[in-house]
Order: structure tokens, then C-alpha cells, then sequence
């Protein structure tokens, strides 16, 4: 449409009437967008060619790998790796697949999520609503605690459990996400307390309602979106973890990513590329869904974490 | 022709909402025009089209003759400023004054030359040094009025610059950019939906809703003549008393029967026939006592409700049916449930068409 | 507490003044019992497990923490070996590297994403999606598409480009760089996140300031944007910088320290001392050393953002 304002070249330059007019012609295509788009793309690609690469090879057979090419599409695609993965592949030791540590992770993440959740959102309420002497100090402590390597503390740590006898345990794993997200997730709902309006907690007190009667009839009713970016946050941190399964889990406990990490560089013989992608992508599965579904909402989680108090 | 900017048919969507449609404007050289109007009308759209930060959809602008409708913000001759101040935070005020300037290249002892014109002018002279951070509200404003100075344009174009500030400081800056138009002598767009702002500061004003202009007209004609009924109710502040009846000839009746001799009115047309109207009077042209005995319409009132403010007092009370409310002089003692004699100086009302809206 | 001073005969009239120890465990209780968790992870995790990798890190500790106080030695040994100091050079090349090109990666990408263009979403949804995913599983694919006989080298060879070579993660002198591209894949799209976040902050009628003036616009970021965004770029920076200290599981995926000892890190070394090497006293220095290395980064910060008092707006 834009095209029938533009002056035709050569023509004389009546008065008025051929005077640039409306919308100022634009070519659809010009370097500069030409530029934007192909480095976008060219981005996009080095992002995309691994969750290409990781699909495309779990479902090709070990001879289509060895003498096809990496960015080919699967002849004829089979889930066999994918079955494989999950129920059978060797660890060094033993061959019952990825299945345990997907449980284990289920059962490593659910209660930890709640556990830390309730705990740093109680922390946050505590902070804002109920400061006590020294509350704002021991809160930039945490604050500054989570930027400390998790290396330093590990050692006395896996002491401490031992000394309560949870070490090598489900319990350990869990005590452990619920200390090192505490720090991220108080500063989120803190945040999050302290921009809501301070006159319905006021007014609740006014009313003589206690500590906890406002926390649950009061504050958690309107924190439903800190909920769900503090759950996004959670499950995919929890889920990803490598070192404090390791450390704390204890053998029958590993959760996937550790098992998933057994099974790729550690397992005997020849390695079966098809199965270790199948095992790379069922890890991933469960971040991933979370990604997508949460949308926007994982990206609130994310810059959330970006926010200083 | 001494027009300096000139709108023709200027048309401008966003997507499928059209925010102006077919707008004309026309501004003399050194004119000072006021864009007036609620929020969301399109003030902001319309200034943002003629400084070129927005590509319009359809139409021509042209300023100081020169058709401008294609090119970029800077060569139009014109200069901006903004409610938020828009300073460069990181840069001192000279820096921020002159930044346009060096990027154009100019030469130094030019540059030296505008800032100090324009710090003089301002009078921000001893806070050239200075980071935006450490300034006040107004002093920021007078920087970014400053910015626009510098680039020696025909044309300054205003958006709400001083909403940001309180009331004192407002008025205060209100006097200076009145200064400096008398001083300066440059065209002005400014753009408010603060109505003393428009009333005090504007040659004309231009009202609009909805992107459409409803009125352009000096302050005295809009604020006395208005357009239609949208101007008469969004001008003055308590606003126009509006009794709505039906019109025949020189009588206006009110809905509840009472009879208005309308004789004394300056009819722009004339209807034959009864036709719904509406007919409005300014708090200001009520009158009372002796005053109200010349007056073509008068009648016994009670007073409901009295604002004493200081230098004048509005009453609240009823006269055919409708809440009216007047101001007189604070000397004159009222008192509630008290009935007085009120008088509507019919000469300078104003009689609207119920349908059209239009003024009769 | 000035009427401490106060006679005692009058200590009568003071009793319904609480006291100091009142006043600390008396007054607020839930909220107090409520923040016990968050008390007890400052003071036993925070302070104490700090302080106790610290002390222990003077000690001769072997296969179980003792008392017996060396002083500096754990240091001097630490710094004595190979594989300690190639991990600390590790940790600077890869880190340096890391941090300037995931800063400029993400601020170019959230300049792009930011110029009003078509399908910003499904572009910024691939540019975050490895963020969601762990490092194991990001080490594990960049592992294959760097296999030197089936991944990328071996398909292209394969093609007919005979020459091509991409054998990174089997050659000590670019295992580093193996670990950028996977590292860079996995981190860009959160820091674009950031920039982006920064970007949007900018008021907009600054730009419209500096449009009105005539600056192009790679200067206005350059000179305007860039300066504005001084505080989402120190958090971006603090941020990155700690994680790429921690940097252990992405190199236990990709590598495992290989080939050789070329792509050993801090973090990899200290667990290994800690729980496999028998030799703890190492390993907490080590950590003490990595501890070090974050209030390096954090100190500088933390007093640009709460020391200059009142210099924030
Ligand atoms: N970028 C945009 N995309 C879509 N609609 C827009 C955009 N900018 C403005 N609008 C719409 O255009 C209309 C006019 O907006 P404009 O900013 O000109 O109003 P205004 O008169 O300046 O109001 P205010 O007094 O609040 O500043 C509004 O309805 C607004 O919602
Ligand atoms: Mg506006």
C-alpha cells in the first residue's frame, strides 16, 4: 500500500500533489534488517543444533551413527534407544537404566520444593511484616551466602549430617536444597511481601489476628504468582542438580542427573551413542516441559533471581 | 502565508486502532498553541507525529513551509521536551545541552556559545557542573527546556513538561515558559490536560477527544463560547450548570416546567420549531440579589450545600429541578436552608442542541 | 538504657519496662520461632561451616579433619602442585572468556531482540531454553557434537571437507574453548534475559530525546543506554562471575578435567581431595582459596551498591 505514496523517479514535481504524503516508503527489505534477521538466525541455530542433534540421534541405530552423518534425520526412527535409556543401560555396575533416578529426582524434588518454599516464604513474611532486631542482618547474610562456592561448606556439611544420621539419605539431599535455596527464595518473597499493600496487614492486626492467621488466611491467598515463579524455580534448580546428589544422596538415592552422568562416562564397552542421547534428552524432559508450559513465567523466575534486595 | 506548522489530513493507526483521523491544523509563525484534552485523546500522538517520532499513516506536515512529513526528527526544525525530563543521567547539565551538538559536529566555540546563551536564558548558569541526579524537579525541567534552546529551532514542541511537578513549583515555571515565549518569540505546541495551563498560557487552544479537535479558539471564546456541549463541561473548574428542556423560539423550558426567557441570547442558528436542548450557565453567571433583579430569568432558591474559599464562596442549591451551583463573593453571608433570589445572566450563556450536541 | 543508672529504690516503677533479655526472647515470639530456620542456616551453614573450612584449612587434616594446627602448608603444597595451578589458570582463561562474551553475547542478542522485530518471543523462547537445562545434560550433548570421529569433525569429513577440524575436547590446548561453546550455550540466553530487562527499563523518552537531537543510535547506546544500565550490568556481572567460580558440574559432563589434566578446575579439584583424594586438608584450602576468589569479585560490588550511601536514586 505504502508504494502508491512514493514519488515515481523522474517525474516533473507538480505543487503539492507528488509532495511526500502518508507513511514514509520503507523497502521490506533493507541491510540493516537483513543483518538483524540473519545474525538472529544464525543465533538461533547454535541454539537449536543440540536439541536437533540430541533427538535425531536417540532415535537412529548404532550403525545409521557410525556411518551416517550428525545433522541427518533418523531413516527410520525407533524409540528402542529410549526404552533402552530408561530401563536397561549400565551404569558402571548395574543395568536397570535411568527409571531409578527418575525416581529418585521425583522424590528428591517434590519434597524439597515444599519444604524450601514454605520455609523461605514464611522467612520473607517474617522479614517484612515482623522485623525483630538483627532480622535485617541475618537476611544480608543469607543474601551474601548464596554467592559462596557450595564447595566451602560441603565438608562440614556432610559432617553435620552424618552426626544426625542422615547422610547418604533422601532427608540429607533435602535438607541441603532447602539451605542453599533458601537464600534466593527469602529474597523473592520477601519482595514480593513487601510490595503488597501494608495496610491489609495493618488492618488484620488490627483486627487481632496473630502471626500465623495472617500468614495463611491473609498473605498466602494473594501470593499465588510469587508461587508458581518460586515452584518454577525449584523444580528445574532441583531437578538440574549434580553435586549435592553426589554428595549427599548415597548410592541407592542418586538422582537422574547423577545416574544420567554414570551411564554416559562411566559405562564399560563400547559406548552406544543412540541410548546415551535417549538417557541426555529423558533428563532434560522434565526442565524442559517445565519451560515451555511456565513461559513467561520462567523468564519472572529467572530475572526474579537477577533482582537484588 | 506565515504558517509554521501545518497538519493536513494527518491520519494514525496503530495496527487497527486509529488514534487521529483526517486531523487539520494550521499555526501561525510564533503562535502559541495548546493541545488540551483527557487522557488518552491523542495529545501526545499528534505532538509525537509532528516532531517525526512517530511515522504517520497518512497526510502531509509541513513546518515553516517545508514539507517534513519524511524526514527524520532532527532536521525538522523543531525541539522537544518531555514530562520525564528525558535527561541523559550520566552526563553533567553542559554535557547534556551541548551532547546533540557535538554529535552534529559543530564547532566548539559555537557549542560554548548556545549553552551559555541558553544557561543565561534559564538562568541555570551555576548548575552546568551538575549531574540530573543532583537537581530538583524544576531545575531538571528548565535543563531539558534548556536542550531544546540550544538547537536554535523554530519550532518547541511540549509534552506535559510540567506534570511531574507539584503545584507551587508549576505555576512558577508556567510564568518563565510564558517569559520565554514573549522573549524568544518562537512557535510553541504544548500539550496538558491541565485547563489553567492551557487557559493562561495559550494564544489558542485546540480541545480534543478522541483524536478529533472539537474546538480551536482563543481562551476567552472557548471558555465563553463553546462549541458544544463535550467543550462547555471539560472547560472551567466547577464546571458548567446544564438544565436540560426543549427550546421554542425564545423560551426554553426545563423539564420540570419552568419557564427561561432566552431572548438575550446570541443565537448562532436559529431553529424553528421545539427542539430538545440543553441550556448551560457558568457558576460565575448566576447572580444574586439586586444583581439577579435585572436579569432575564429569576428565581427563589435554597441553598444546600456552601464552600467558603477564601476569596470567593460556590454554593450548592437546585432551580428547575437540577442541582446548580454558583459562586459569588465571599463578602455576601450564606447560609444553608436559606432561600435567595438567583438571576442567570442568559446574554453569556450558552444553549446547546440535546442531539447533536452542538451549540445553538 | 540510660535509667539503668537510675536509683534501686525506684526499680519498682521498672518493672513493666521490659527488659533487655525480655525484650529479646520475649517480644515477638512466632515471628522469631518462625525465622529460626533462616537463624540457624545463617549461623551454623553460613558462619559456621565458613569458618570451620577456614580454620581446617590450617590443619593437617588427612583422611579425617584432626587438630593439629601446620599454619600455611596446606597453602604452599597447594600452590606446589601442577594440576592446582593449572585449574587456577583454567578457572582465569575460561572465566575471563566466559564472562566478556556472555556479557556481550547477551547484550547484542537483547539489542536485537529489543529493535521491534517479528517473532521476538519464539526467539528469545530458543535463545532461553538451555538455561532450563542442567549442566550434566548440556556437557553430554556438546560431548557428542564434539566427538571427533562421528560428531561434527567426523560428519564433515565425511562430507568431502577433508581439512576440517574440531577435535577441542581432545586436545589440551582447546579443551577451553570446548568448554566456552558449551558453557556460552547454556548462559548467553539468561544474560540476554537481563539485558533485555535492562534495556526495556530504559525510559523512553529518552530515546526520543536522542532521536530528537540527532544521535545515531549506536551511539545512544553507547553513550546514553549503555551508562544507564550500570546496575543490571554489575548484577549480571556478580552473578555470572560466582557461577563460573562453582563451574564443576559442566566439566565433569564434558570432560571430566581431560585430556590429561588440561581442563581441571578449582571445584573439581577440591571435591576430588575432599572425598576421593584422602586428603582433606587440601581440599579445604582449596576451597578457602575459591572463597577468596568470590569476596574478590563481591567486595568491589557490594560496596559500589551499599557503600555509597544515598547514590542510587
Ligand atoms: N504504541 C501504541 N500502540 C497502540 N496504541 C497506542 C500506542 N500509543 C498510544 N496508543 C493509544 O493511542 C491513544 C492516544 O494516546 P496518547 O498517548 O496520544 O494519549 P494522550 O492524549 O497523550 O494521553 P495522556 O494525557 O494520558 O498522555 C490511546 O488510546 C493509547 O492507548
Ligand atoms: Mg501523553
Amino acid at each position: 500500500m505504502s508504494m502508491t505514496a512514493t514519488i515515481p523517479a523522474g517525474t516533473p514535481m507538480a505543487a503539492g500533489a507528488n509532495e511526500p504524503r502518508g507513511q514514509r516508503p520503507k523497502p521490506f527489505f533493507t541491510p540493516k534488517k537483513i543483518m538483524l534477521y540473519t545474525v538472529l538466525v544464525f543465533f538461533s541455530l547454535y541454539y537449536l543444533f543440540p536439541l536437533y542433534v540430541m533427538l535425531t540421534t536417540s532415535l537412529k541405530t548404532m550403525p545409521e551413527i557410525r556411518f551416517g552423518n550428525i545433522f541427518a534425520l533418523p531413516t527410520a526412527p525407533s524409540f528402542d534407544a529410549w526404552f533402552k535409556a530408561w530401563s536397561s543401560a549400565c551404569t558402571g555396575l548395574t543395568c536397570n537404566g535411568l527409571a531409578p533416578g527418575f525416581w529418585n529426582s521425583v522424590k528428591i524434588t517434590i519434597p524439597s520444593t515444599i519444604v524450601s518454599i514454605f520455609i523461605a516464604a514464611v522467612n520473607g513474611y517474617a522479614l517484612v511484616n515482623w522485623r525483630f532486631k538483627g532480622s535485617e542482618i541475618f537476611f544480608s547474610i543469607l543474601i551474601f551466602g548464596s554467592f559462596i562456592p557450595y564447595q566451602v561448606m560441603l565438608y562440614p556439611l556432610v559432617m553435620i549430617t552424618r552426626e544426625l544420621g542422615i547422610f547418604g539419605s533422601l532427608q540429607a539431599v533435602i535438607l541441603i536444597h532447602t539451605i542453599f535455596g533458601m537464600p534466593i527464595l527469602t529474597l523473592l518473597f520477601r519482595n514480593y511481601f513487601a510490595s503488597l499493600p501494608q495496610e491489609l496487614f495493618k488492618a488484620a492486626r488490627v483486627d487481632g489476628a496473630g502471626f500465623w492467621r495472617i500468614f495463611f488466611e491473609i498473605m498466602l491467598p494473594m501470593s499465588l504468582p510469587i508461587f508458581v515463579v518460586a515452584l518454577i524455580l525449584q523444580i528445574t534448580g532441583i531437578w538440574n542438580d549434580f553435586l549435592f546428589g553426589v554428595v549427599f544422596a548415597g548410592n541407592v538415592n542418586y538422582p537422574m542427573t547423577v545416574q544420567l552422568n554414570n551411564i554416559v562416562n562411566s559405562a564399560q564397552g563400547t559406548p552406544e551413542y543412540n541410548v546415551n542421547m535417549a538417557a541426555t534428552v529423558l533428563t532434560g524432559l522434565v526442565p524442559l516441559t517445565v519451560y515451555f508450559v511456565s513461559g513467561k513465567w520462567f523468564v519472572r523466575g529467572v530475572a526474579a533471581g537477577a533482582v537484588k534486595g | 502565508m506565515q504558517q509554521s506548522v501545518s497538519i493536513r489530513d494527518l491520519t494514525l493507526n496503530f495496527g487497527s486502532v486509529k488514534v487521529l483521523e483526517h486531523l487539520n491544523l494550521d499555526i501561525a509563525q510564533g503562535e502559541f498553541i495548546v493541545l488540551l484534552g483527557p487522557s488518552g485523546c491523542g495529545k501526545s500522538t499528534l505532538l509525537n507525529c509532528i516532531a517525526g517520532l512517530l511515522d504517520v499513516s497518512d497526510g502531509q506536515i509541513f513546518i515553516s513551509g517545508k514539507n517534513v512529513t519524511w524526514l527524520e526528527p532532527k532536521d525538522r526544525g523543531i525541539g522537544m521536551v518531555f514530562q520525564s525530563y528525558a535527561l541523559y543521567p550520566q552526563m553533567t547539565v553542559e554535557k547534556n545541552l551541548s551532547f546533540g551538538l557535538r554529535v552534529a559536529g559543530m564547532p566548539k566555540a559555537e557549542i560554548d556559545q548556545r549553552v551559555a546563551r541558553a544557561a543565561e536564558i534559564l538562568q541555570i548558569q551555576p548548575l552546568l557542573q551538575r549531574k540530573p541526579a543532583n537537581l530538583s524537579g524544576g531545575q531538571r525541567q528548565r535543563v531539558a527546556i534548556g536542550r531544546a534552546l540550544v538547537r536554535d529551532v523554530d519550532v518547541f514542541l511540549f509534552d506535559e513538561p510540567l506534570s511531574n511537578l507539584d503545584a507551587k513549583l508549576r505555576s512558577d515555571l508556567r510564568v518563565e515558559i510564558k517569559r520565554l515565549h514573549q522573549r524568544l518569540k518562537n512557535t510553541m505546541i504544548y500539550v496538558t490536560h491541565d485547563q489553567i495551563e492551557a487557559l493562561t498560557l495559550a494564544d489558542r487552544i485546540a480541545i480534543m477527544k478522541n483524536g478529533v479537535i472539537q474546538q480551536l479558539a482563543d481562551p476567552a471564546t472557548i471558555y465563553n463560547k463553546p462549541v458544544n456541549l463535550y467543550v462547555a463541561g471539560f472547560i472551567g473548574s466547577p464546571s458548567m450548570n446544564f438544565i436540560p428542556g426543549t427550546l421554542d423560539g425564545e423560551t426554553f423550558t426545563a423539564n420540570d416546567g419552568t419557564r427561561i426567557p432566552v431572548g438575550a441570547y446570541d443565537f448562532v442558528t436559529r431553529l424553528s420549531g421545539a427542539t430538545k436542548s440543553v441550556l448551560g450557565v457558568r457558576p460565575e453567571h448566576i447572580l444574586l440579589g439586586d444583581a439577579a433583579r435585572n436579569m432575564p430569568f429569576q428565581t427563589q432558591a435554597e441553598i444546600e450545600i456552601v464552600e467558603p474559599m477564601g476569596s470567593e464562596t460556590l454554593a450548592w442549591t437546585k432551580v428547575a429541578g437540577v442541582p446548580v451551583t454558583f459562586r459569588c463573593s465571599s463578602d455576601i453571608p450564606l447560609h444553608v436552608g436559606e432561600k435567595v433570589t438567583v438571576g442567570f445572566d442568559i446574554a453569556r450563556g450558552s444553549l446547546f442542541n440535546a442531539e447533536s450536541e452542538a451549540r445553538l | 538504657m540510660a535509667d539503668t543508672a537510675a536509683p534501686l529504690a525506684m526499680g519498682a516503677e521498672r518493672v513493666d519496662r521490659p527488659g533487655l533479655l525480655q525484650r529479646i526472647f520475649l517480644h515477638n515470639v512466632p515471628a522469631k520461632i518462625a525465622a529460626l530456620p533462616m537463624v540457624a542456616t545463617v549461623l551454623v551453614v553460613f558462619v559456621g561451616c565458613v569458618a570451620w573450612t577456614i580454620y581446617y584449612s590450617f590443619t593437617n587434616s588427612k583422611l579425617l579433619p584432626t587438630g593439629k594446627f601446620v599454619g600455611f602448608d596446606q597453602y604452599e603444597r597447594l600452590f606446589a602442585t601442577s594440576r592446582w595451578n593449572v585449574s587456577v589458570w583454567n578457572l582465569i582463561a575460561y572465566g575471563s572468556m566466559s564472562l566478556v562474551f556472555t556479557l556481550v553475547i547477551g547484550f547484542i542478542l537483547a539489542v536485537l531482540i529489543d529493535q521491534k522485530i517479528r517473532f521476538e518471543s519464539a526467539f528469545r523462547t530458543i535463545m532461553l531454553y538451555p538455561f532450563a537445562l542442567s549442566f550434566i545434560v548440556t556437557g553430554l550433548v556438546w560431548q557428542w557434537i564434539m566427538n571427533p570421529t562421528l560428531g561434527l569433525q567426523g560428519t564433515l569429513r565425511g562430507l568431502g571437507w577433508t581439512g576440517f577440524t574440531f577435535d577441542w575436547i581432545a586436545n589440551p590446548r582447546m579443551v577451553l574453548f570446548a568448554l566456552l561453546i558449551a558453557g556460552l550455550w547454556h548462559g548467553t540466553g539468561f544474560c540476554m534475559v537481563l539485558m533485555l530487562a535492562g534495556l526495556r527499563g530504559v525510559d523512553e523518552e529518552v530515546w526520543k530525546a536522542a532521536r530528537i537531537d540527532g544521535i545515531p543510535t549506536w551511539r545512544t547506546y553507547v553513550s546514553i543506554v549503555i551508562p544507564m544500565m550500570r546496575g543490571v550490568l554489575v548484577t549480571a556481572v556478580v552473578i555470572i562471575g560466582s557461577g563460573i567460580v562453582r563451574l564443576y558440574d559442566l566439566v565433569v559432563a564434558l570432560t571430566n578435567g581431560g585430556p590429561g589434566i588440561s581442563s581441571e578446575v578449582p571445584a573439581k579439584y577440591v571435591f576430588n581431595y575432599m572425598f576421593s583424594g584422602g586428603n582433606i586438608g587440601q581440599g579445604l584450602a582449596g576451597a578457602t582459596m575459591m572463597l577468596l576468589t568470590v569476596l574478590i569479585i563481591m567486595i568491589p560490588w557490594a560496596y559500589l551498591e551499599f557503600g555509597g550511601k544515598g547514590r542510587r536514586t
